[in-house]
Order: structure tokens, then C-alpha cells, then sequence
């Protein structure tokens, strides 16, 4: 079964590029990757941008609307994601409370729609 | 078995075809090992009957397993680990409490829709919905069917416990609606704590949970008086209580502390115990009250708790000193909407001779009561002051 595990954080808080903590928190990435990748339940996964470079796009009635930012202003933004091939629920759960920033952010946990 | 909802439909045909069978047939020598296999009968009709649909993959290898599986050795213990895994999948962190409990209440407990619905004050098709949504979110979310892994046992165990408790307290208390004690929730709350505890029988908390619920509930006949009031433990004719349930409990508790892995529930039980031992409330160890809420709060520190330790403390110091505990509890002014609060602090104000001071405690509690019995009590004991 496929999980999406969906990274949110508040991006102001957290820790700060060239501090001791941020590093951290990449070498943190570092291993968590290494870890879903030897195990073999990596599919695929990426951090993004910061939300400012968000841009939203809308059809309605036939024109396109582009809009800057997210579709929803939100007090915690989607920051990455990973896709893991998980047996259950538990197994992708408990991958997800070891992604560094569910330390200070949260971690959201979707079954991958399958078509059959 | 993995999957919830076809080990729940193949059981229920087998409790339907012992139905047809037995009264005709005699009941079998060994009835559960009798329905455990008819249930992989049923099992296996039900996969062929969809064979016209593609069969998934797993559901091929399940039907595989049953076809060709010899049957356990142990039927018992395939039951029993079958129940278990139920009762983990019933009470999962990712569903809902309110699905919890319904789910638990449904498959674990066996009640209707209908049963669960008007015990929950709500509409059968509400809970209906309600258990619909909790079974495909199991199986959207890909929620297991499997006791958890030794890792995630104490906190998934803790789940199992409080969703039990919850069903207790929701007969208990009952918080809205005139029933002061909804009777059959809580019937229901301990068999699904003795069933746990059959299951889980080296669980000290699974033991603690129980004592508890059977020493609460031994008081239900002595809670509500002739008119439904409620009647506080302080005014209980404690010739009403239940003995029986008391000495169940009390056992229960004695055994299990000695295991010396004390939790929360068995803290609780002993505060329920002590008073169960009191032949009145004067004669009651208000002092080891005090120091069990104090060891509980350690372990779980929550207003509700210390509140109960103010209360305690005043009948172990006096009422004044009860409510200095309160004062320097609502510190910042966080219990000023918690109705708990408000009741306690105005019966201490009465013991403590000051009625003015009583009287606004009094008011301000009522007006933040749902339960009709409360409110009456609440409002008689404001009028016995004004007088």
C-alpha cells in the first residue's frame, strides 16, 4: 500500500538556515532518506520551496485565474513529501513520527488512491 | 483472517447458521470450534460468490489459506487472537473516539445500531453513519487487522482502556439527558473490561480499569434517590451498596497492585476502594485519599484531579485548607468555566460557614450544568442556604 506523508510546518518557526540546529535537522533528512531507501519502501519524495513562490492556478467558466500564493492560507505550509510502499497504516505512521520536522511541524498521512 | 468487516460478516453467518443448526441438531461437543470452522465455510462461500468479480490478489491467498489451512490446533486461542485483533482495529488512535467507542460497542460488545444510538442520545441513522464512516475509514486508511507490535503496545493498550472507561462514564455520569445513570452502558463497559481482561490477563492497568468500574458501579443503587436526584457519595445510604461488587473489585485491585506496576486506573480504584471500605463518610481515610490523588496527579497531572485532591484535603484538614488548594489551583482563573470547579468551591464555602460567598458559587455553577438531576441538586442546596 502507498502512503503520501505530507510535511507541514509553520515555515517562520523551526529551525533557522546556518544554525546549528538547521543542520541538524538536514543531517536528520539525511538519514531519515537513507533509512526509507535501505529498507525499500521509497518511492519517491521532495522537499519544496518556501510557500512565498507558491502560485495558484483556477479555470472557471473557460479563463484561467493565477493567483500568487496557496490556495489557502494556512498557519502551518506543506514543505515535502515522501511516498513510501508501506504494509499498513501503523508502519507508515510510525516512518512518519521519525521525518525530522514532525518535531515541530506535523505530519499527514494519506493512502494513495488505487485504480483497479 | 485480516480483513475486519469479512471476519465480522462470515462470524454473523456463523451465529446465524448455529441458529438453524443447533435447535434442530443438538448443540455441538465443542460449539466454538463448531462455529470458527463453519465461519471459514462461510468464508470461503462468500470469495466464491464474488468469483465472478476479479478477485484481488490477497483475497486469492486468503482463499488459498482457508482451502488448504488445516485447522488450528487450539481453537480457543484462535478465537481469542481473533477478538484481540478486533479490539485493537475497533480502538485505533487514527479513528475518531466517537467511532471508537461505537465500533467497540458494535463488533466487541455485539449491541445494535439501534442500542448504541438511543444510549448515545443520538439518531439510529446518525450512528449508523457513523459506524459506516469508521469501517471505510479503516479500510481506506489501510488500518491493520493485527495486534500491534510490542513497540506500539502500551500506547495502543491505552487506547483500548480508555475507550472502555469512556462507555463507563457515558452510563455514569451522563452528561446530558435526565438519566442520572444510564445502567446498560455501564453493564456493558465492564463485560468489555472483563472481556480485555481475559484476553490481556497480564495487563496490571487492564486489572485496575475493571476494579475500578465494578467499585463505582456498586454504587448505582444508592446514587439516585426514589424521585431520580442524584445523591452525593457523602449522603449515600451505603447500605445500598453492592458487596459483592465491592469484594469483586476489591480482590481484583488487591492481586493486581502486587505486581507493582501501578498506572492510573489502579490508583483510581484504590480512591474508589477506600471509600467502599468507610462505613460512613466521617469514617472514611481521608488522608490516604489525599495522598493517592497526590500519587495519581504525579502520574497524570490534570485539574480534574487536583480538584478531587482539594476536596479530599478538606475532609482530611478542614474546609478552609480545601480551599486554599482550590485558590492556588485556579491559579490564572483556567477552571473559571469548569463546572466541577464552581460545585466544589461553593460546598467548601458552606462548610466553611460563609453563605454569601456560597450562594455566587452556587449560581455560577448552575449555570454551567447540563444534566437535569445536577441542576436540581445544585438548585436544592442553594435553597437550603437562602433560607
Amino acid at each position: 500500500m502507498q502512503f503520501m506523508l505530507l510535511i507541514y510546518s509553520d515555515e517562520s518557526a523551526g529551525p533557522k538556515p546556518e544554525t546549528p540546529e538547521f543542520g541538524e535537522l538536514m543531517q536528520g533528512y539525511g538519514a531519515f532518506t537513507e533509512e526509507v531507501k535501505t529498507s525499500g519502501v521509497m518511492e519517491s519524495g521532495a522537499p519544496l520551496q518556501a510557500v512565498a513562490t507558491a502560485t495558484t492556478v483556477r479555470v472557471r467558466n473557460g479563463s484561467t485565474e493565477i493567483i500568487d500564493g496557496p490556495f489557502a492560507e494556512t498557519k502551518e505550509q506543506l514543505g515535502g513529501f515522501y511516498i513510501l510502499d508501506c504494509e499498513d497504516l501503523d508502519t507508515a505512521l510510525s516512518y512518519a513520527a521519525k521525518i525530522p520536522t514532525a518535531k515541530h511541524g506535523s505530519i499527514e498521512v494519506r493512502p494513495i488512491m488505487v485504480f483497479e | 483472517m485480516r480483513d475486519l468487516e469479512l471476519a465480522e460478516d462470515v462470524l454473523q453467518d456463523a451465529f446465524v447458521a448455529a441458529l438453524q443448526h443447533w435447535p434442530r441438531h443438538g448443540v455441538p461437543a465443542h460449539p466454538r470450534a463448531w462455529l470458527l470452522r463453519t465461519a471459514r465455510h462461510k468464508a470461503i462461500d462468500r470469495f466464491r460468490r464474488d468469483a465472478n468479480f476479479q478477485l484481488k490478489r490477497t483475497e486469492m491467498e486468503i482463499l488459498t489459506e482457508l482451502e488448504s489451512g488445516a485447522m488450528p490446533d487450539d481453537f480457543d486461542e484462535a478465537i481469542e487472537d481473533d477478538r484481540l485483533r478486533l479490539v485493537f482495529t475497533c480502538c485505533h488512535p487514527a479513528l475518531s473516539e466517537q467511532a471508537r467507542v461505537a465500533l467497540t460497542l458494535r463488533t466487541i460488545g455485539g449491541l445494535t445500531t439501534t442500542e448504541i444510538a438511543r444510549a448515545f442520545l443520538v439518531p439510529e441513522t446518525t450512528m449508523a453513519q457513523r459506524l459506516v464512516r469508521a469501517k471505510r475509514k479503516i479500510k481506506g486508511a489501510g488500518i491493520p487487522y493485527v495486534v500491534p507490535a510490542p513497540h506500539l503496545w502500551p500506547e495502543r493498550l491505552n487506547s483500548v482502556l480508555a475507550v472502555i472507561y469512556l462507555v463507563f462514564n457515558e452510563g455514569y455520569a451522563a452528561t446530558s439527558g435526565d438519566q442520572p445513570t444510564r445502567a446498560a452502558l455501564c453493564d456493558e463497559a465492564i463485560r468489555l473490561g472483563r472481556i480485555l481482561l481475559e484476553l490481556v490477563p497480564r495487563e496490571p492497568e487492564a486489572a485496575g480499569l475493571l476494579a475500578l468500574m465494578l467499585l463505582h458501579d456498586s454504587r448505582r443503587d444508592a446514587r439516585v434517590d426514589s424521585t431520580g436526584h442524584l445523591v452525593t457519595l457523602e449522603l449515600q445510604d451505603r447500605s445500598l451498596w453492592n458487596l459483592q461488587q465491592i469484594n469483586a473489585g476489591t480482590r481484583l485491585l488487591r492481586r493486581t497492585i502486587d505486581r507493582d506496576r501501578v498506572g492510573p486506573y489502579q490508583i483510581q480504584a484504590a480512591i474508589s476502594a477506600v471509600h467502599a471500605r468507610a462505613g460512613n463518610h466521617d469514617a472514611t481515610d481521608w488522608h490516604q485519599v489525599t495522598s493517592l490523588y497526590k500519587h495519581l496527579y504525579e502520574l497524570h497531572p490534570s485539574p480534574v484531579i487536583a480538584l478531587n485532591g482539594a476536596v479530599a484535603l478538606s475532609f482530611a484538614a478542614g474546609a478552609e485548607a480545601g480551599l486554599l488548594a482550590l485558590t492556588e489551583l485556579n491559579g490564572q482563573g483556567a477552571l473559571e468555566h469548569y463546572q466541577p470547579f464552581h460545585a466544589a468551591r461553593a460546598d467548601l464555602l458552606r462548610r466553611a460557614g460563609r453563605a454569601q460567598d456560597a450562594a455566587i458559587a452556587y449560581r455560577r455553577a448552575l449555570v454551567l450544568t447540563r444534566n437535569v438531576a445536577e441542576q436540581q441538586f445544585l438548585e436544592a442546596r442553594l435553597q437550603e442556604l437562602l433560607q
